[in-house]
């Protein structure tokens, strides 16, 4: 089992919701956020005065799937996220430990599927 | 002691209003009466550029929130200027070749004091050509280019809304010759702006994302709006804006006829609001609010054209049609015609602008201004009515799809996909609308 976190543009995310649909992947978890890595950041201006904003808004995706998944979840996440620009954002796997599903109490990679 | 000073003071102004009466003729009053209703008015129809701001805005996306507002803003100062440099010329200047356009009067600024009606009445037209530009920005909002935008705007102010409005509001224009009777504007604000409107949405195609085409079938997307309490206050300011726009169209503060045409202007919106709410109850299984919104201005615009010449019951039954002739538009243009208008702006203007100046020609009911088909009078006064809208139409529409496709194959009509993804707030303006909020902007 695998945790895999995704860095993503916001105006992608519905691309990368398109292709791990047609993956069969159909489980995401979605949330807000903020940071910046090699694009920095872009400037803005209010009054003639600039402004530079550092943390750019990024949206982060996690999928917890069964290693089956994993690269089929990866590659579908970089085809709706890829723009070939700085800025489209990393991708982490993380081995995972244990997954419970509330409601029934099962663990394991059933409760995953 | 206080009713002593009191009755000392009724007297005094009992002696000042004698002095005046002596020296006011009833022509002096009138003057006054006049100059005072046609600016009130004309400050209330200037007020409506804040409703379709609030509308526009409330009913697109955050990101676009700065764009959208500067457009409604711009549309206004540009058009302002360029009306009073050349569009008045053109609407009510000379004539010439028979009621077709006006030519003189371009740069218009006369200071000696018998010009007072001039700048009276410049004021109160300059407000309704702001109006009928302002209507565009709806249907091509969160997409356009800013500097395109306003190029579009001088254009439509300068020129093709004044000779489409001096056929029909210039004592020598064509169609005012043949009886076209056009009150308050259905035809000449409302339909020119919804024609224009329409061509802006066809040349400039769907905002990203609108119409997904999925297994070879398209799949018609919404994009709800971010502030629908604005577009509420929006059309609460519209409404109260055309208390200005028809009632003062009476261009008399003396005319009787104004109490029956608030009427019949209040009885219309309301009318529009209950059928788009009803119908769309029925059909979306919901009470839809941005609909009835809608239905709302539906309704307020088919009555603009007939407000003065029909009764109330006529007023109430437009109004009826009308709210429903905007949900019918709205899913016609949206699912059927695939053409993206983000407000409703075609279906509110251009099609009930049309629909309102037909009204006319059916339940127009005052001897001497319009006889409708339902009060004896024939299909004489619906044939005129009839010809005016195709002639408005084909003047409207051919123009501005003319501009359209000139100002996008010169300049470019329609920003980038990334900036229009990221937002025309960052992309146009480089800021934000909503600076210190984080919103959601991966729609």
């Amino acid at each position: 089992m695998k945790l895999i976190i995704a860095y993503v543009q916001p105006h992608k995310l519905n691309d990368v919701k398109q292709e791990l649909y047609k993956a069969e992947v159909y489980k995401i978890s979605v949330t807000n956020a903020m940071g910046c890595g090699q694009q920095k950041g872009y400037h803005e201006s209010y009054r003639g005065v600039d402004i530079e904003v550092n943390l750019l808004k990024k949206v982060r995706i996690e999928i917890a799937v069964n290693d089956a998944f994993v690269t089929p979840t990866i590659d579908a996440i970089i085809r709706g996220a890829r723009s070939g620009e700085i800025g489209d954002g990393k991708i982490f796997v993380i081995p995972l430990e244990d997954c419970i599903r509330i409601r029934t109490g099962e663990t394991g990679t059933t409760a995953i599927g | 002691m206080r009713k002593r000073i009191t009755a000392l003071l009724l007297l005094g102004l009992c002696f000042s209003f004698a002095a005046i009466a002596q020296e006011t003729t009833v022509g002096d009053v009138a003057t006054a009466v006049n100059m005072m209703w046609l600016v009130l008015t004309g400050a209330l129809v200037f007020f409506m550029q804040a409703g379709f701001a609030f509308v526009e805005t409330g009913l697109t996306r955050a990101k676009n929130a700065t764009n959208i507002l500067m457009k409604n803003l711009m549309d206004f100062c540009f058009g302002s200027i360029v009306f009073w440099m050349i569009g008045w010329g053109f609407m009510y200047g000379a004539d010439k070749f028979g009621g077709v356009i006006g030519f003189s009067d371009f740069f218009k600024g006369p200071m000696d004091a018998d010009s007072f009606s001039f700048y009276r009445d410049w004021f109160f037209q300059v407000v309704f050509a702001a109006t009928s530009a302002t209507i565009v920005s709806g249907a091509m909002a969160e997409r356009t280019q800013f500097k395109s935008y306003l190029i579009y705007t001088c254009f439509i102010s300068a020129f093709i809304y004044p000779v489409s409005g001096h056929w029909i509001w210039s004592a020598d224009g064509w169609l005012f010759k043949l009886g076209f009777h056009d009150f308050a504007g259905s035809t000449v604000v409302h339909s020119v702006g919804g024609w224009a409107a329409l061509m802006g949405a066809i040349v400039l195609g769907p905002r990203i994302g609108k119409y997904v085409k999925v297994d070879g079938k398209v799949s018609v997307k919404a994009f709800p709006g971010h502030n629908i309490g604005w577009a509420f206050l929006g059309v609460f300011i519209l409404w109260f804006g055309w208390y200005g726009f028809n009632p003062g169209s009476t261009l008399s503060g003396m005319d009787g006829a104004i109490g029956r045409v608030a009427v019949t202007t209040t009885l219309g919106g309301a009318a529009g609001a209950v059928a788009a709410l009803i119908f769309s109850w029925i059909w979306f299984k919901k009470p839809d609010a941005s609909m009835t919104l809608n239905g709302v201005l539906a309704g307020l615009v088919a009555i603009t054209a007939p407000c003065a010449v029909v009764s109330p019951g006529a007023s109430v039954v437009i109004g009826l049609i009308a709210g429903l002739l905007v949900v019918l538009a709205v899913e016609f243009i949206d699912k059927i015609l695939k053409i993206d208008d983000p407000v409703g702006a075609v279906s509110v203007h251009m099609v009930n602008g049309v629909f309102g100046t037909l009204a006319v020609g059916i339940w127009g009911n005052v001897e001497g201004k319009a006889v409708g088909l339902l009060h004896g009078g024939g299909f004489h006064q619906l044939g005129i009515q009839a010809l005016g809208v195709v002639a408005v139409g084909a003047w409207a529409g051919i123009t501005s799809l003319l501009l359209f496709l000139a100002i996008k194959a010169i300049f470019g009509l329609r920003v980038s996909a990334k900036e229009e993804l990221m937002g025309l707030d960052l992309g146009e303006h480089k800021s934000e609308a909503y600076h210190g909020f984080q919103i959601f902007t991966n729609m």
